[in-house]
């Protein structure tokens, strides 16, 4: 990553900024002001909660599949496309499970309803907790990343099954919600304002994953500095 | 092939003649597992109706409490007595090794889990003697050993290996969790394979998946 990189990465980030500036009038002044059942002025908050969501899943399938390269190709820069989308994935599951919970309280009467996106999103976000937390106990780098990497794996491998494992729990406890909390549902100006904080956060996404993945390689090299001149 | 069980079931019984002659993990974990149950009497109103409801919860609970206690016990004591550099020089697969400790795990696990089905008779008036609970009980301890045994490797080189393990090993068990939870219920309240069926075979897809992907992760966790 050299000084080019560089330009490329502050022009995203510049990029993301006006991006998000846009997003946020739509938000607050262009979209129509939802009905009854989504929860009037609360329903804002699905711009922010959807895109977080998705986002942090696809971090996750990135961080998977980036471990998956590194274990069997041995590239530091997967570790650390790994590393920074974890990061950067961890940040927006705490936005998605803050957000859907200040939006369900007033809308179901309850701060966390146990169906399965909800499992998933939590799940996944503990996996990420975990994945972040292994490396920091690790006795070398080396090892960090291979145990943070196998982490990610075993996640990922074990998505398909929470995800059947609570749709059928979800079907013997609790009755299910259904409707509002689909995207699919908002329309006109609505699902345009929700597509374009989808940009808006994917945009964002990249900025922050390819800054970390770059910063995280300058502390590799300072600190193969630093071992030479010890040495 | 031959060479491969051969190793994994050398491994198997020198942890297997370890335990019968120290019995150090299994009468720890046992008597941790029959507290955590007596604990529970005093989280809830103990009547049989709520028992039927919560039964099922608290004996999974208990059981994986249990198996993270020993699970962490399977690496922790090769490396407090600096044997599992030794092992690891010895000249087998690491899979075998694998093999071999999972195997171990899991019989102490199920050893323990059927010790505590008479507990449970006792204090919570549960009955667990039931065969499709049973077969519920293997194919999750398999599951979670599975899991366990890679992850426990990695714990044991570290530092907080007691926080780790746990912090690594429930998200990824999470479906098996529940899964036994759930065809537990079924079982107790009378249900055959029409109920239990679908989580065992669930279950046991679980187990398949995750044996073969952690006897090809091990040899990245142990590698200095």
């Amino acid at each position: 990553m050299g000084s080019g990189g560089m330009g490329v990465r502050q022009a995203l980030l510049g990029v993301a900024a006006l991006l998000f500036l846009i997003d946020l009038y739509l938000i607050f002044q262009y979209a129509p002001t939802a009905s009854e059942a989504l929860g009037v002025q609360v329903q804002r908050i699905f711009y922010f909660h959807v895109p977080s969501a998705l986002l942090g899943m696809i971090s996750f399938a990135v961080a998977a599949v980036a471990s998956v390269v590194y274990l069997t190709k041995r590239g530091r820069k997967w570790d650390r496309v790994a590393w920074a989308s974890a990061e950067v994935g961890t940040v927006f599951f705490t936005v998605a499970i803050a957000t859907g919970a200040i939006w369900a309280k007033p809308v179901w009467q309850k701060w966390w309803v146990w169906d399965v996106n909800g499992t998933l999103t939590f799940m996944l976000w503990l996996v990420f907790i975990g994945y972040l937390i292994v490396r920091s106990y690790a006795p070398t780098v080396e090892r960090g990343s291979r145990w943070a990497a196998v982490v990610a794996i075993f996640g990922a491998a074990s998505v398909p099954f929470v995800y059947m494992a609570a749709d059928w729990w979800e079907g013997l406890h609790t009755e299910r919600i259904t409707g509002p909390a689909a995207q699919g549902s908002l329309e006109g100006e609505m699902f345009f304002t929700l597509m374009f904080s989808l940009l808006t956060f994917l945009v964002l996404f990249i900025a922050l994953v390819a800054e970390r993945t770059a910063q995280l390689g300058i502390e590799e090299s300072i600190e193969e500095l630093r071992r030479e001149v010890a040495s | 092939m031959t060479g491969y069980l051969r190793s994994a079931i050398a491994v198997y019984a020198k942890d297997m003649r370890l335990e019968a002659r120290t019995k150090e993990t299994f009468s720890a974990v046992l008597a941790f597992a029959v507290i955590v149950a007596f604990v529970f009497g005093f989280a809830f109103d103990p009547s049989p109706s709520v028992v039927a409801l919560v039964g099922p919860g608290i004996v999974w609970v208990a059981y994986v409490f249990t198996g993270i206690l020993g699970m962490n016990r399977t690496f922790a004591v090769e490396r407090d007595r600096g044997t599992l550099e030794g092992l690891l020089l010895a000249p087998v697969g690491r899979e075998a090794i694998y093999a071999g400790k999972l195997a171990s795990t899991t019989t102490i696990m199920l050893l323990v889990e059927v010790l505590l089905y008479p507990v449970f008779l006792v204090l919570f008036d549960l009955d667990l003697f039931n065969i499709w609970f049973a077969l519920v009980t293997i194919a999750a301890t398999v599951g979670f050993a599975a899991v366990g045994t890679l992850f426990a490797a990695i714990a044991a080189h570290t530092r907080a290996r007691e926080v780790l393990l746990p912090l690594l090993f429930l998200p990824i068990i999470l479906p098996v969790i529940i899964g036994a939870v759930a065809s537990t219920s079924a079982a107790l309240g009378g249900a055959g394979w029409d109920g239990v069926g679908k989580w065992l075979q669930f279950i046991v897809a679980f187990d398949l998946v995750f044996l073969v992907l952690s006897s090809w992760a091990f040899d990245f966790v142990l590698e200095e």
